[in-house]
């Protein structure tokens, strides 16, 4: 007989143990990347292949999304005759939700999935165990400055993202929906507060740590040549996409509960 | 003694791959291990460099035990070595010379300018030209690859140096000019060198002392002037390249029925 509790149970030991797993990692490469030497250039390229190589992306994603905001809250809020509430509604959608999430998951293709198939093609070619061998510390040369470098531009990529998506919606709602420039302009910002954007860029940075991590963690590990490789890649993409949505709803909660 | 490996055992899953190997690399000298293709000679390199975490025995380097050493220990460790890869494992996200300097700069922490002056004389040694320097490893041929990723082993001037067959996939001239240079590198500099090479002139040329690995032992070693008249049917079939002969080459198949 087959207990039925027993494939969940398995499965749950099996989600424990790779979060263990990535934990340890995690600590590991933060822990050896604080002892130094630190590798500026290798933070560097990866601030750039995150930051400027994902904006057309990113920026393409923002002032659609911003566009179709500000048609689909018209369309809901005239309904009520509520449509002065267009500019507030995309601002406000944009900066705490749209912006992080959705930069976060197009990130998570782009670049999560790059690192994967880097890290996943110098294991299975030996390139990293031939940095040890050159006394280099893989953790702290290769995975450490992608964290960093997760964490800090990813904020700065919504930034702009944000800034983009909120000028989708004044070009619809000016040039489309009728508004004046300014009436929308100082709609936008009148019930902006300090905190909406703070949320929304502290979940950038848990979002791009998320993607880097997912992506050094299944390169690094990857396994059996151009096969494993892409399994990894896989691996790193679904798995960072999941956590930034579950991500993103604790950070809501815990921005929303205060 | 340099090296002292004693009852080194790894196996994968059940591929017992090394089972109980003895071996010593004296100071200074250059000792070679051949045996078959899959004998587990790369293994055991990557076991002695702490690559591969063996399952038991001792490998002892200038008298400090590699087997189950800390990440920290290892890496100082790693100071002493250098590593050509067989497949030659060169970062092809940097430029050939960044290859070669590589140690240099994150060892030594010396500075571009100088560990790119010093990548270029180290690429002369292995008869590669300054044009090279900026390439990228996808540009460049197999045989280059390996050339590269020699100058890259022997940059830093280690005191010991792991060659996997640095000569397969050069042309007899070039391979002769790499033989040359592991020799230099030897008597010259005084490093100890460990190889593993398929080629029985590459043997002949660069070896003080020979070791065969066969079934996961270590079942013949002698100086290289003796490896002629060893008396061991098993190097006698593996120097001589026959096919009939105690070496299982696993082509026997079953008779028919
Ligand atoms: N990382 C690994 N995982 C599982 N098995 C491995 C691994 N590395 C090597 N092996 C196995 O160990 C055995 C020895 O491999 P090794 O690469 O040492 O052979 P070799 O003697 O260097 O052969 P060649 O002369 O062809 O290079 C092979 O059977 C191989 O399948
Ligand atoms: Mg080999």
């Amino acid at each position: 007989m087959i207990n039925p509790l027993q494939p969940i149970g398995a499965a749950l030991i099996g989600i424990t143990q790779t979060a263990g797993r990535i934990s340890f990692f995690a600590g590991n490469a933060i822990g050896n990347g604080f002892l130094g030497p630190f590798y500026w250039r290798q933070l560097w390229r990866q601030m750039v292949e995150i930051g400027f190589y994902s904006l057309p992306v990113v920026g393409l994603t923002a002032i659609f999304t911003g566009m179709v905001l500000a048609l689909q809250s018209y369309t809901g809020f005239s309904r009520f005759e509520a449509e002065s509430a267009v500019a507030t509604i995309v601002v406000l959608s944009m900066v705490r939700e749209l912006g992080p999430v959705l930069a976060g998951l197009m990130v998570a293709g782009r670049v999560g999935a790059a690192m994967a198939a880097e890290l996943g093609t110098m294991r299975v070619t030996e390139q990293i165990d031939a940095l040890s061998t050159l006394s280099t510390d893989p953790l702290r040369y290769l995975v450490f400055p992608r964290l960093i470098a997760g964490l800090v531009t990813l904020p700065l990529l919504v930034l702009v993202a944000n800034v983009i998506g909120v000028m989708g919606g004044y070009l619809v709602g000016v040039h489309k929906l009728g508004f004046g420039p300014i009436e929308y302009l100082n709609r936008t910002f009148e019930f902006l507060e300090t905190q909406d954007v703070v949320s929304g860029l502290a979940k950038a940075a848990v979002f791009g740590f998320i993607i880097a991590l997912m992506g050094c963690y299944h390169g690094y590990h990857s396994r059996g040549g151009a096969q494993g490789v892409g399994t990894a890649t896989t691996h790193a993409v679904v798995s960072a996409s999941i956590l930034i949505l579950t991500a993103n709803y604790f950070i809501t909660e815990a921005f929303f509960s205060r | 003694m340099k090296i002292r490996i004693r009852g080194l055992r790894k196996s994968f899953g059940s591929n017992h791959v090394l089972q109980g190997i003895d071996l010593d690399v004296p100071q200074g000298q250059s000792v070679v291990v051949i045996g078959g293709s899959g004998s587990g000679k790369s293994v055991l390199l990557k076991c002695i460099l702490g690559l591969i975490e063996a399952d038991a025995g001792s490998i002892l380097v200038d008298g400090e035990e590699v087997v189950g050493a800390s990440a920290r220990r290892l890496t100082t460790l790693r100071t002493k070595f250098g590593m050509l890869f067989q497949s030659a494992a060169l970062f092809d996200s940097l430029p050939v010379w960044e290859n070669v300097a590589f140690g240099l700069m994150a060892a030594e922490r010396t500075e571009r300018p100088e560990a790119r002056e010093r990548a270029i004389q180290t690429l002369a040694k292995v008869g590669l030209t300054p044009a090279v320097a900026d390439q990228f490893p996808s540009e460049l041929s197999g045989g280059m690859k390996k050339r590269v990723g020699l100058a890259r082993a022997i940059c830093t001037a280690p005191e010991i140096i792991f060659f996997d067959e640095p000569t397969t996939g050069l042309d007899p001239i070039m391979s002769d000019v790499i033989n040359d240079l592991i020799r230099t590198c030897v008597s010259d500099l005084g490093a100890t060198a460990l190889s593993i090479t398929h080629d029985m002139g590459s043997v002949r040329k660069i070896a003080d002392r020979v070791a065969m690995l066969y079934d996961g032992a270590i079942i013949w070693e002698g100086p290289v002037a003796s490896i002629e008249d060893s008396g061991n049917p098993y190097v006698e079939q593996f120097i001589r390249g026959h096919a009939d002969g105690p070496i299982d080459v696993g082509q026997k198949v079953p008779a028919g029925g």
